[in-house]
């Protein structure tokens, strides 16, 4: 951080030493922006005119176009409020539990030899299932857990014919989209912490070691420490993933559960009065103020990671 | 060009081997089966599961099965569009940002991490609702949008890429032999990355055949909208494929990787496994020490 700061403060003492020298110190640094012009203008159209576009939708009339505040008031009450508060309860579950499992999968093949299959095989199936979700995963699960399901059997088998499902335990509430939302979560959290993992200098735990620290004082004082602040990033991460989940809630539930991107995806498909797609804009952006939240946080995380690691 | 990369790994490879007393790998390896163990079990039964639902005889009746052929083959467009312009758009950019704007990595790591945390059916009902009509009315909009999909993953497997060599020695040499820009990019950097580009590739084709929100309110069939199209009169033959193409992902990524690190230890250079790099972080602390 501090070498950013000298880096930024220098050509500013350049300039105004010497007039002629601030426009060609201006001109360089813009030309030196040319470079990422092309994904710049990719990402405001791709990525910054749709979320515009929602913003003002979010503020206009379904039927008459005019402004009004209505949308954004009817989106936190009700229905939309309780959704809202489920899908943070679900992210921040899924997050968490995810985020922990996903961190010790992360340890255990960082610290096993490099370059071993087993190693491979766990960062290339992190990669396959970071983007599995939908219909085949909520499937997958109904094969395994629902009533019938292979694991129910098992379970029956064992115990002398428990029935989970008489017991309080089902797939298609919260705490069950949780166990499937795991199955998308864990991998991305393998893959986020992985680098942070890697800059955890080997030496500085000799360096511990050879002071006397422990396993426990090593974690405590200097892994833990070094650490965090990327853990509490990929966690962030996470917990915007599990919020922006839409297919496999749908899938499993088959929409039943109030989560928010389920009820912006029948304000928006048109399974409820016409008209309402402007409420599916407020609810949109609702979830964008919640994303921007949480991405200032991140940035502010890695910063801070930044400090040791890297 | 393999002389400097070998003498770099020959440099840095002794300190990441000799990282752990031996005494303690033993102790820690307890917990790490452990864990790897209940990992296997979580992710293993489901697939296992619907192995079982979807019996043998659906494998074989995927293909060739209603609709399935252009489903597959719009997905596959699709696949084609946005890895062509994924790798256009983000080669050149991760390889500028690399060595003219240093500092700025961190502020491209936010920017690119975004399309995991935005809501696809928020950024899809603000397409639909930007987009010109022109646009809307082809599924060719959908290819456009999975490239911004694709950032996060292809953007990191790149980073990881140009971070396992070093770029700035190997343009610069490029450079003072008489190289041009083109030549330098084409002839030096990409056969570097390959294993870089060919993890993107794979991770975003991945995400196309996969990738259903969208798609769905975007009205395509893509191949994920036919599975939940014809989960309703054929679960079996749905669960099949969407198995399938799991696996042939895997498969595909895994090969990547598997060759990728061969040819590393072949021709020197540190490992790259999708999104991390082996053996890299030693040479650099040293370098900024220096």
């Amino acid at each position: 951080m501090a070498d950013s700061m000298t880096e930024v403060a220098v050509p500013e003492a350049g300039a105004s030493g010497t007039r002629p020298g601030r426009f060609s110190v201006l001109l360089r640094a813009g030309l030196r922006w040319v470079g990422v012009l092309p994904f710049g203008v990719y990402v405001a159209l791709g990525l910054a005119v749709p979320t515009i576009a929602i913003a003002i939708g979010a503020f206009q009339n379904s039927s008459t176009g005019a402004a009004t505040i209505s949308n954004i008031d009817t989106a936190v009450h009700g229905t939309y409020l309780t959704g809202l508060e489920t899908s943070l309860e679900l992210s921040a579950i899924t997050a968490i539990a995810g985020g922990i499992f996903g961190l010790f999968i992360a340890y255990a093949i960082q610290t096993a030899k490099r370059g071993t299959v087993l190693r491979r095989i766990v960062i290339t199936l992190s990669g396959v299932f970071a983007n599995f979700g939908g219909v085949p995963l909520a499937i997958l699960f109904i094969a395994a857990l629902s009533t019938t399901g292979v694991v129910t059997g098992w379970i029956a088998d064992v115990f002398n014919g428990f029935d989970i499902w008489n017991h309080g335990f089902t797939l298609y509430d919260l705490r069950g989209v949780a166990i499937v939302y795991m199955y998308f979560q864990v991998p991305l959290m393998v893959l986020v912490i992985l680098p942070a993992l890697e800059g955890l200098r080997p030496a500085w735990r000799e360096a511990a070691h050879n002071m006397g620290a422990g396993t426990w004082h090593y974690w405590r004082y200097v892994g833990g420490p070094v650490l965090f602040p990327s853990f509490l990033g990929c966690l962030l991460l996470l917990f915007g993933s599990g919020l922006s989940a839409y297919a496999t809630a749908e899938a499993l539930t088959g929409g039943t559960i109030a989560l928010t991107p389920i009820q912006i995806g029948s304000l928006l498909n048109g399974n409820v009065l016409a008209g309402q797609q402007n409420l599916g804009y407020a609810l949109g952006l609702i979830m964008i103020a919640i994303i921007a939240i949480v991405m200032i946080l991140y940035t502010l995380l890695q910063r801070r990671a930044a400090r040791w690691l890297r | 060009m393999a002389t400097i990369a070998s003498a770099e790994q020959a440099d840095t490879e002794v300190p990441a081997k000799a990282g752990r007393p031996p005494g303690r790998r033993r102790r820690w390896a307890a917990w790490r089966w452990a864990v790897l163990l209940i990992a296997a079990v979580f992710f293993g039964i489901p697939l296992y599961s619907g192995l079982k639902f979807a019996g043998f005889k659906a494998f074989t009746q995927v293909i060739g099965y209603q609709q399935f052929g252009s489903a597959f083959a719009l997905s596959l467009r699709l696949a084609l569009i946005a890895t062509v312009l994924t790798l256009v758009l983000m080669v050149p950019t991760s390889v500028y940002v690399h060595l003219r704007l240093p500092r700025t990595r961190r502020f491209m790591e936010a920017i690119t991490i975004l399309p995991i945390v935005i809501p696809p059916i928020v950024l899809i009902i603000g397409v639909l609702k930007a987009a010109p009509g022109f646009l809307i009315a082809t599924p060719n909009l959908l290819g456009l949008e999975y490239v911004i999909l694709s950032m996060p993953f292809a953007y990191r497997s790149l980073d990881a890429g140009l971070r396992s060599f070093d770029v700035r020695t190997l343009v610069e040499a490029s450079n003072s032999l008489g190289a041009g820009w083109p030549t330098t990019l084409w002839r030096v950097v990409i056969p570097n990355l390959r294993t870089a580009i060919m993890s993107a590739t794979v991770l975003t084709v991945a995400l196309v055949l996969g990738e259903y929100t969208m798609a769905s309110l975007d009205n395509f069939q893509t191949f994920p909208v036919w599975i939940v199209n014809f989960e309703q009169n054929s679960g079996p033959v749905s669960v099949a494929a969407s198995l399938l193409a799991l696996f042939v992902t895997w498969l595909l990524l895994m090969l990547i990787v598997t060759v990728g690190s061969r040819s590393a230890r072949k021709h020197g250079g540190a490992q790259v496994t999708l999104f991390s790099v082996g053996i890299q972080q030693v040479s650099r602390t040293r370098g900024e020490s220096e």
